[in-house]
């Protein structure tokens, strides 16, 4: 299930709606992420995520279909927050839920990694220097191209 | 069309969405962000480095030499910038 809002979640009642009902789920592994305070040594104040809704819709749906297909997964949630947001929001969940802790891990690590670089959201930080939108970064592209190798991360890094 | 535009695209150009007749010598990508620098301004300046633009067409990511026709809704946006967690 994906989900693209303004609002807040609660992670505990995330993850317990992840596995309720279905004993299959042997476990759940969860990724949080939540603004920084710091972005090139520079203090943030807040942080104005933008996105285009339709397209976000669309590609949320992609990836986690295709986690689907890559890992046994019993269940998979994102959950990705927009608008105005402060450090220590959080601002993305990613829950993956499976039979097997393996699954579980490398689907969780590769949704997020893949968020980071395909999901059309733009980023525009206040510092004390004034407002500026971030720049996309090599680094998170080549986070996520070691998934494009077949099967999970260590097959790709060995 | 629809032509929307997004992070400092949509602040350079200066609106976020508009409805515009297809151009008759725009056929593909290429064409059309030959055509948004022409109409100078705001647009001019969104679209002076085209390295920096990415275009979507009916919601898919595509290349220059993607075809556009009256209808679709095309996108105009920056490389994503992601959650950076």
């Amino acid at each position: 299930m994906i989900r693209v809002q303004e609002d807040d979640f609660d992670v505990g009642a995330e993850l317990a709606r992840l596995s309720d009902g279905n004993s299959a789920v042997g476990g759940i592994c969860a990724f949080v992420g939540l603004v920084r305070d710091m972005a090139d040594d520079q203090q943030i104040s807040a942080m104005t995520l933008e996105h285009y809704p339709a397209m976000t819709e669309k590609e949320l749906t992609g990836i986690e279909a295709e986690a689907r297909q890559r890992w046994p997964l019993e269940d998979a949630l994102i959950i990705h927050r927009h608008g105005r947001l402060e450090p220590g929001d959080r601002i993305v969940l990613v829950a993956t839920a499976s039979a097997h802790r393996e699954a579980a891990f490398e689907a969780c690590h590769f949704l997020i990694d893949w968020l980071k670089t395909r999901a059309p959201f733009w980023k525009k930080e206040e510092k004390a220097s004034g407002s500026e939108w971030v720049e996309a970064r090599a680094s998170d592209d080549d986070a996520a191209a070691r998934w494009n190798e077949t099967g999970s991360a260590g097959k790709a890094a060995g | 069309m629809k032509l929307v535009y997004f992070s400092w695209l949509r602040e350079k150009a200066g609106l976020s969405e508009e409805e515009v007749e297809l151009p008759p010598a725009v056929g593909d990508v290429r064409d059309l962000l030959d055509w948004q620098r022409e109409r100078g301004g705001g647009f001019a300046e969104a679209f002076a480095d085209l390295a920096s633009v990415r275009v979507a067409v009916n919601q898919e990511h595509v290349t220059l030499d993607h075809a556009v026709k009256a209808g679709d809704e095309i996108a105009f946006f920056p490389p994503v910038t992601g959650g950076r967690p």
